[in-house]
């Protein structure tokens, strides 16, 4: 599944980074604690979040991540859209919650790292 | 553990060819050589034509369109019954199963397992005979699909080792002591901006040839490093030496300093204030995840004096 599927599959808005999506999404990933996704998420995965400023670009790039979502219509800042466009990761927006979205994307098959020793 | 570890790469291998099945289409593996017989030929002609092509088998076809299909059996029964004089018409299988090009090879090998016969004709939309596939063309198909993975993997890696050539780079070079040295200015008390002395190293050390893997722990260590000292210092530096043997970056600040190391060390201990963990960091886990990403840390802290993170990164060989 490439991240253009998924935003056509579930209408998510793209924000930013259109020449980006062709990008295959490895898996999933949720988390509002920056920490967090930078010492779980895996190379290639779709991170769900709802924060909103230029600090989520830098961790999804350093973590190589395919694409940012944004919940519950939040809209990213336009410091996070420059820095997103010049670090070519993608912004996506959806109207669903945190729970929801990703329910569906599981049901549609992406899956999340299952267990993470430490 | 061991015996877990082998089921895993027994699972992955698996969905592998699981993958490959549900990916290649039947058009793909079948073979499109096809020769076929007209139903108004005999089985003489038949015997003749199977000797001379090398097939144990083929479509009946009349007018461009499958009418049936005859197989080695049918030509042994005709020979036993001593009626190789019939009609292929009178001798062949008039239900086919057929497939269709565009259908998914999983599929295919479904109705391999529910008729048992060992070779289908392919059609398109259209109806019209485009190939035939056997379990031969499965498997092939398969390899095929498999070695050119392979292939890619390999180019992949090969690409990686050579990116991966620090070590050879210094040995090319003759000095006594060689080293780059990159400092970068981090801001205290403010998030705004926080994250781009990570991301500047991370380039930097990518223009050096620093490989993918060793780039990524650099830049996480580096920027769990630049976030806390611009969330709990007045300010400090960032400063990466590229050396021999592997990487050192250190986070260096002129205070306030951390009272305990230990707990300080502590995955989930934080004193974070509420403006920084309203933006999702200081969660207490800076610090471990340094030491995750990094080969070796150490942490020196004096109040007020400062702080002084040094990480260590080594090439991969």
């Amino acid at each position: 599944m490439k991240v253009n599927d998924l935003a056509k599959e579930f209408g998510l808005d793209v924000k930013t980074g259109l020449s980006h999506l062709d990008r295959e999404v490895t898996g999933g990933y949720v988390s509002d604690l920056l920490s967090d996704v930078l010492a779980h998420a895996d190379e290639g995965n779709l991170w769900v979040t709802l924060h909103i400023h230029q600090n989520i670009v830098a961790v999804a790039s350093h973590k190589d991540l395919s694409a940012i979502v944004l919940v519950q219509g939040r809209q990213p800042e336009k410091d996070t859209l420059n820095k997103a466009e010049e670090e070519h990761i993608p912004i996506l927006v959806t109207n669903l919650s945190a729970f929801e979205l990703v329910g569906r994307l599981y049901k549609a098959g992406l899956r999340g790292v299952e267990a993470h020793q430490g | 553990m061991a015996e877990q570890g082998k089921e895993f790469e027994m699972h992955d291998r698996i969905t592998k060819i699981q993958e490959l099945v549900y990916e290649l289409t039947v058009g793909e593996v079948m073979s499109s050589t096809v020769y076929t017989v007209k139903p108004d030929q005999t089985m003489v002609e038949l015997r003749r034509i199977m000797r001379d092509k090398r097939i144990s088998g083929a479509p009946v076809v009349e007018r461009g369109k499958l009418v049936g299909m005859i197989s080695i059996e049918g030509l042994i029964k005709a020979l036993s019954d001593g009626d190789m004089a019939a009609p292929i018409r009178a001798k062949m299988t008039k239900s086919v199963v057929c497939l269709y090009a565009d259908e998914r090879l999983v599929d295919g090998i479904a109705l391999f397992a529910k008729h048992g016969y060992t070779r289908y004709p392919v059609l398109d939309r259209n109806d019209d005979l485009v190939g035939i596939i056997t379990k031969g063309n499965i498997v092939e198909g398969l390899l095929k699909k498999l070695e050119i993975e392979y292939q890619q993997t390999e180019t992949a890696a090969r690409n990686e080792h050579q990116r991966s050539s620090m070590k050879m780079f210094f040995e090319g070079l003759s000095a006594d002591e060689i080293s780059f040295a990159f400092t970068y200015r981090v801001a205290g008390q403010t998030l705004q901006g926080a994250g781009n002395a990570a991301s500047d190293l991370k380039h930097a050390l990518k223009k050096l040839g620093v490989c993918a893997p060793l780039l990524r722990r650099i830049g996480v260590a580096t920027y769990e490093a630049e976030i806390n000292l611009a969330t709990y210092t007045q300010g400090g530096e960032i400063r990466a030496h590229v050396e021999k043997w592997g990487i050192k970056v250190e986070a260096i600040d002129n205070g306030p300093g951390i009272p305990d190391v230990e707990l300080a060390m502590q995955p989930g201990y934080s004193t974070a204030p509420e403006w920084v963990r309203k933006l999702g960091f200081g969660a207490g886990m800076g610090l471990s995840n340094i030491q995750k990403c990094s080969d070796e840390m150490e942490l020196k802290s004096s109040v007020p004096d400062g702080t002084r993170l040094t990480m260590r990164f080594y090439y991969l060989n």
